[in-house]
């Protein structure tokens, strides 16, 4: 396939997730992280994923890349980047893709830093190995990077090794790594955990620069509401391998119609110092390799019904762009029509 | 014996890093610089600050993980030194920061749980360590079930639980939270917190609580340190520090603070502090925030400011503040 069309055209959706279905099959059973996710991604947009830790965040975002560890893979759907199903691409296909068109930013920089070789040649690597940058070209980049990054002496620090820098100091190097060749997109898999809110403020920053700069599609995955709030246009709600709810942001913070999502929001502390007790969802996460043969939240859903505990709930439209799955929707649609046929 | 009420006093703690600076240079990196704090039986400190300040540092030294350079650590009265230092750890606990590397991923979350039972000889019976390894796993919220599991088949969240069980099992009395439930959702991160201030209560619990979310310290904590570059600049009650920051860097790091309400977002402009962090091989000279500091004066690179007391024991370290 041609690879030189893939860089041209920056608008519209530039990713479509159709169906995705990926699943880890281990000695105690298949593990369905992810179980049929649909969503697309606008060029130059950010694109938030919260949920549930588990819920299969990382996993719908390593099955985009290719990059499931054994004995995870794809067993469903499509990954379409500009229309070209990703999720058919081989591994050789695949690497041209990764770094150069789409960049990921781990949860935990340790794991994909190598800690044996000084950060300067790791971001090096990456350089040489997707442009024709060369010798001292290499060498100059990597200090624009760094700079660019926020690292302070970048000719100092690009000599010293993984294990020597702080854990927001190694976030930034991966993040350097990432943009390193100016990809389409960028997934930042809980890009700032590690850092405290000034240098997350810089690294937002930084993100919407490039966002605007390079016309960048960002997919945010993170637990904090506050970020998710401050940078992203749509935000995805998932639950056990699902989307519980997608839509804009103001549709999922102002007007949420998944008990999860409603949970989520209810669980944040606030900036005001109170003594009483943060309010929890009840009830624990399930079991991925005993799900539940209904909707899977439903076992701690405060609303559930009958059905909830036996079928799946399907997606609806509950507004323009803006889709929940819950019979409850489902309930009320019923209920409304039947009024209006009533008068 | 122990007269005060404090659980323990870090005492002008230094820990420095020699580190490589070129072929043959080697220099002090100042990680942790002339810190004291106590923190009382049955209370939070939270810790906040720049990333590479020295708060994982200040952990790890205290709980000895790390000789330190200077100062010193006193547990329930009794100064911390090499030879003790096996027999306290009991009492103090540390749940690290990466839930990846800090766990075994060839040890079954039983084994990895169970471990510090068997360091400290307690449960003897095989099926005593068993029922109380479940209990812990139920207290954090994961299954009996993933007692067989390796910790490599869980999510990052799910592995920051497995730390947290394994730093409980011993019962101790201080426990360091090295940025704890920051890879958490928030509906767990409010059921871990919940469950830390309920062993609190319980059992007299105290810690030291690291964290970058100023939510998560505003609810944890009944004091709150402020570190920047190896020292403490600002250290009060967390209302207090909410309300009414004195140094400008803990002015700054409240007011990035993101609001989960995408409109108070879009209304309020992200304040990005200006300047480079400076490295901690080459501090700057006097205060070592007055390269990012909008009221730095002459004076501010002469002399370093001491943390004083402003009154009702909100401590500062600022020239013009
Ligand atoms: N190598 C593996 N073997 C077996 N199961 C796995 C493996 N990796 C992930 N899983 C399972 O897949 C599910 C989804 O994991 P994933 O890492 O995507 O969660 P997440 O939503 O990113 O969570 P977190 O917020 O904690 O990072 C989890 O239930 C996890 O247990
Ligand atoms: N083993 C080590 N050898 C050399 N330098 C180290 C070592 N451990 C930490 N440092 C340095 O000490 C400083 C403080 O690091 P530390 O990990 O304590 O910061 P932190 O405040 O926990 O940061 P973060 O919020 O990013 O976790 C950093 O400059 C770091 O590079
Ligand atoms: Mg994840
Ligand atoms: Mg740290």
């Amino acid at each position: 396939m041609n690879m030189q069309g893939l860089h041209e055209k920056k608008e519209g959706v530039i990713l479509s997730v159709r169906n995705l279905s990926t699943s880890f099959f281990t000695g105690s059973g298949e593990v369905k992280a992810v179980n049929g996710v649909s969503f697309d991604l606008e060029a130059g947009k950010v694109l938030g994923i919260v949920g549930e830790s588990g819920s299969g965040k990382s996993v719908t975002a390593y099955s985009i890349l290719q990059i499931l560890t054994h004995p995870g893979r794809i067993v469903g759907g499509q990954v379409l980047y500009k229309g070209v199903d990703l999720a058919k691409f081989s591994q050789r296909q695949m690497r041209e893709i990764r770094g150069e068109q789409i960049s990921i930013i781990f949860q935990d920089p340790m794991t994909s830093l190598n800690p044996t070789y000084t950060v300067g040649n790791q971001i090096g690597e990456a350089i040489r190995l997707h442009t024709s940058r060369r010798g001292s070209e290499v060498r100059d980049r990597i200090v624009e990077l760094l700079t660019l990054v926020g690292i302070n002496e970048p000719q100092k620090r690009a000599d010293q090794y993984p294990h020597e820098l702080s854990g927001g100091m190694r976030q930034r190097i991966m993040i350097a790594m990432a943009i390193a060749c100016e990809p389409d997109i960028l997934i930042a898999d809980e890009p700032t955990t590690a850092l405290d809110v000034t240098i997350q403020a810089q690294i937002l920053e930084l993100i919407q620069k490039l966002q605007d700069e390079l016309g960048l599609a960002v997919i945010m995955i993170t637990h904090d509401l506050g970020i998710i709030a401050d940078m992203c246009d749509d935000i995805i709600v998932m639950y056990a391998g699902s989307i519980a709810e997608r839509g804009s942001a103001d549709d999922i913070f102002y007007n949420p119609h998944h008990e999860y999502t409603k949970g989520l929001l209810h669980s944040i502390p606030t900036m005001e110092k109170t003594d009483d007790m943060l309010i929890p969802i009840a009830g624990s996460p399930v079991d991925m390799l005993a799900m539940p043969a209904g909707c899977p939240f439903a076992p701690r859903c405060p609303s559930a019904m009958k059905v909830c505990m036996t079928d799946m709930p399907e997606e609806l439209e509950i507004g323009d762009g803006h889709f929940a799955s819950c019979w409850m929707n489902v309930k009320d649609m019923v209920m409304a029509e039947a009024g209006e046929q009533h008068e | 014996m122990n007269e005060n009420n404090n659980i323990v006093e870090v005492v002008g703690l230094k820990q420095y890093f020699r580190v490589k600076t070129g072929f043959f240079r080697r220099r002090n990196l100042k990680a942790v610089d002339d810190v004291s704090f106590a923190i009382k039986k049955g209370e939070t400190l939270g810790l906040v600050g720049e990333s590479g300040c020295g708060k994982t540092t200040v952990g790890r030294s205290m709980i000895r993980l790390y000789e330190p350079t200077a100062g010193k650590v006193i547990f329930d009265g009794q100064e911390m030194s090499k030879r003790n230092v096996t027999h306290m750890r009991r009492n103090m606990q540390m749940v690290f920061q990466d839930p990846y590397s800090s766990l075994n991923p060839r040890m079954t979350v039983e084994d990895i749980i169970a471990e510090p039972l068997i360091v400290h000889k307690l449960f003897p019976k095989k099926k005593d360590r068993h029922a109380k390894v479940v209990e812990l796993l139920k207290l954090v919220g994961l299954s009996p079930e993933h007692a067989r599991r390796y910790a490599h088949e869980f999510s990052g969240g799910q592995r920051q639980r497995i730390g947290i069980a394994r730093a409980l099992s011993v019962d101790p009395a201080f426990i360091v939270c090295d940025e704890s439930v920051s890879a958490l959702d928030v509906s767990i991160q409010a059921q871990i917190l919940n469950t830390f201030k309920k062993l609190q209560k319980q059992l007299n619990l105290s810690y030291l609580f690291i964290a970058h979310d100023i939510l998560v310290i505003t609810y944890m904590s009944d004091r709150v340190a402020v570190m920047y570059l190896g020292k403490i600049v600002e250290l009060a009650k967390t209302t207090e520090i909410n309300r009414n920051p004195i140094h400008p860097y803990t002015e700054s790091l409240y007011s990035a603070v993101p609001i989960p309400d995408p409109i108070t977002a879009r209304k309020s402009q992200r304040i990005v502090l200006q300047g480079d962090v400076p490295s901690p091989l080459n501090l700057p000279s006097g205060c070592s925030f007055r390269t990012r500091c909008p009221y730095a004066t002459e004076k501010c690179a002469e002399e370093t400011p001491p943390l004083i007391d402003r009154g009702d024991e909100h401590y500062a370290a600022c020239w013009n503040r």
